[in-house]
């Protein structure tokens, strides 16, 4: 077996059909949308077609969508950008399970005079809404709350926080990086006011994203320069990978059902098995309320980095919140609030799945994974023989 | 992804000397679960007082299990005064180097060999302490400790020192005093390396004072607090008064033996000016809370 890729949460493969889609833009059709000749205007209609099918799969309106460099730059550009609007406003709310992207960029405003206020989850990793509807104040400019977890996959009631927050006149941004093409998603219904997104997280290229802004919602431009995007986001644009990401839309869209039966399914299998042939293992995270795609499973008493180092002999690709793999030296952030015994929280794995995923994969995985966990137990001083 | 060198891996997957010997002369524990690796070590000396078995059970990532796997094959055959020189250089060296972030796993190799050894000596009696004043309060690391991989390994960076023993790259509360030491040790050194941080001007203006004091706050006392479920805001600074206010300090908080002000106004004279005194702003118990709790 070649490469077993369960690393999608970090990032995917692109689809063959989105790389199709983009090919003529480097070398033939390579124009500027913003000249006047017919050369380069004419990628004009590929943006507006890439709008339509990202619009489409949120299920908002094409002109609610802000083309930008990814995630983080979304995410940046909702924090920074909202607070700049409401100058007279001084807090903030998050959660302390945010990707970094949140995470850092609001620490990095108490230092700048803002009350940030970081709302704990429980053993699941689930919010108290009745704590967070307490903090709402006059004061509050942002509320920002992820709508799935990169680690874990569980997924926040965000319908229902959107409706809380702007409620009070609170805006409410979510990075919902995670959940485009695994949940669906209808933005017309719901009051969320900004949500950041992805391409290669859903088979589209890197370096390119989507912030949704609703209509009406107060946002000081992050990126100044030309007047591209309506002037929300100037610099000439990534149109291959614009392209490429309206392509990847059109095919989440497509395969949402796929996505939610086949992908669930692998998931299910990978886990139930590993969690019955590997003693002392357990998940982490609500079981009920998390994207189809993922797996986070702690093996009591082994070290996360190493399990990863033997699976990659074997060709199988996961990811780890143990200390050892990201040059911190605490495990993760997100399990540590979750308050996952050190027992467990070093020895996590992550595994996220794609439609590209097979079962055959799956049973590999499945064969591999025991002996690793029990020769890493061997080695251990924490377990008895 | 790390850069392993194929020894590491080597000894990663094909580890040594795995398992516990039987009726020991020296066992050296080191580490816990909550740090993130152990290393249990145990030897048995021939009738000449010659290490003729070693073996090892290691928790921890692949760096930890190799550096032990290689510490059981350096030390066989050796003498107790022999074995005891090794340090921790000589056993990354082995492996042909480790990454600079994975140095503490040959720390604890020789610190695990250290304990086995003074175990012996002391008759089994002996288990291995922390000795000195705890400065890393997230790892348990000791001023001993941080002053030996300093001169042991030439250390200038409180990165460095964070990379060979851990201390420092938890909450980060500790930093400054990691600093001061590695400024005592290495003083004249860094001078060398670095140009000399510029002084202070001998009276600071209003406004790089209180530049100075927020720059305290930011980096050397919320991190602690952080660490801890608090926080602490900046309200005002008039002459000498700094006003702050605390946010959502646990009760069980390990720091709650000391009164928080005096925690504040000690890093604020340390590292800005000794006539400072703070003072708690009156309404910031009607601001949110943090933390549940």
């Amino acid at each position: 077996m070649d490469t077993v890729y369960f690393d999608n949460n970090a990032t995917t493969k692109v689809a063959e059909e989105v790389l199709e889609e983009m090919k003529p833009l480097f070398c033939q059709l390579y124009g500027n949308p913003s000249s006047m000749h017919t050369f380069g205007g004419q990628m004009g209609r590929k943006i507006r077609q890439a709008r339509q099918q990202a619009a489409h799969l949120l299920g908002c309106e094409p002109a609610e969508i802000i083309f930008t460099s990814g995630g983080t730059e979304s995410d940046n550009t909702s924090i920074k950008g909202t607070l700049a609007a409401a100058p007279n406003k001084r807090k903030v709310i998050t959660t302390r399970v945010e990707h970094p992207a949140v995470l850092a960029a609001c620490r990095d405003l108490e230092n700048h005079g803002y009350t940030v206020v970081e709302l704990a989850v429980d053993k699941e990793g689930r919010l108290d809404l009745a704590e967070l509807e307490e903090l709402l104040d006059d004061d509050t400019a942002l509320v920002t709350i992820m709508y799935a977890n990169n680690e874990t996959g569980v997924i926040f009631p965000i319908d229902k926080i959107a409706e809380l927050v702007t409620g009070k006149g609170i805006v409410f941004h979510t990075d919902a990086v995670q959940v485009i093409g695994k949940i669906p998603l209808n933005l017309s219904k719901s009051n969320i006011d900004l949500l950041s997104l992805s391409a290669h997280k859903l088979h589209g290229p890197k370096g390119v994203g989507i912030l949704y802004v609703r209509k009406g919602t107060r946002l000081t431009p992050f990126m100044v320069g030309g007047h591209q995007e309506a002037g929300k986001r100037a610099g000439t644009e990534n149109v291959p990978g614009i392209v490429g990401l309206g392509k990847a839309c059109e095919l989440a869209a497509q395969n949402l059902e796929e996505e939610n039966s086949k992908v669930k399914y692998l998931r299910d299998k990978l886990e139930d098995a590993l969690l019955k042939k590997c003693p002392g293992s357990r998940v982490n995270g609500d079981r009920e309320n998390r994207l189809p795609n993922t797996s986070n499973i702690s093996f009591e008493y082994v070290e996360g980095e190493a399990i990863l180092l033997m699976l990659d002999k074997f060709g199988i690709c996961a990811s780890s919140g143990s200390a050892c793999t990201s040059g911190s030296l605490e495990p993760s952030h997100v399990l540590r609030a979750m308050g996952v015994p050190f027992t467990s929280a070093h020895g996590s794995i992550r595994f996220s799945l794609s439609r590209y995923n097979t079962e055959a994969e799956v049973d590999y995985t499945i064969e591999k994974m025991p002996p690793i966990i029990n020769r890493l137990r061997e080695l251990s001083p924490f377990v008895a023989g | 992804m790390w850069e392993y060198t194929d020894e590491l891996k080597d000894h990663f997957f094909n580890p040594r000397n795995v398992g516990e010997v039987e009726n020991p002369d020296g066992v050296g524990e080191v580490g816990s679960l909550a740090c993130g690796d152990a290393l249990k070590l145990t030897f048995k000396l021939d009738q000449n007082g010659r290490i003729m078995d070693a073996q090892f059970k290691t928790f921890g990532c692949a760096s930890a299990i190799a550096t032990s796997s290689v510490l059981t094959e350096m030390i066989k055959g050796k003498t107790l005064d022999e074995a005891a020189k090794i340090t921790n250089k000589d056993i990354a060296d082995y492996l042909g180097g480790l990454p600079e972030q994975k140095m503490h796993c040959s720390v604890m190799g020789r610190e695990a060999l250290e304990a086995a050894i003074e175990n012996y000596r002391t008759g089994g009696k002996k288990k291995h302490e922390l000795e000195g004043r705890v400065i890393c309060n997230c790892f348990g690391v000791t001023e001993n400790e941080i002053n030996r991989v300093i001169r042991e390994n030439n250390l200038t960076t409180v990165e460095q020192v964070t990379n060979y023993c851990k201390a420092g790259g938890g909450c980060g509360g500790c930093q400054g005093e990691i600093e001061k030491i590695i400024e005592e040790i290495q003083g004249d050194k860094i001078e060398e390396i670095a140009a000399p941080a510029p002084r202070p001007a001998a009276r600071l203006t209003n406004i790089q004072k209180i530049q100075l004091i927020q720059q305290t706050v930011n980096e050397q006392i919320r991190p602690a607090l952080r660490a801890h479920g608090g926080n602490i805001e900046l309200i005002d600074v008039e002459g000498d008064k700094v006003i702050v206010a605390f946010r959502g300090m646990c009760s069980q908080c390990m720091l709650a033996e000391y009164t928080m002000k005096d925690l504040v106004e000690a890093k604020l004279r340390e590292f800005v000016l000794d006539t400072l005194f703070v003072e708690e702003d009156k309404d910031s118990t009607q601001q949110p809370h943090n933390h549940r709790g």
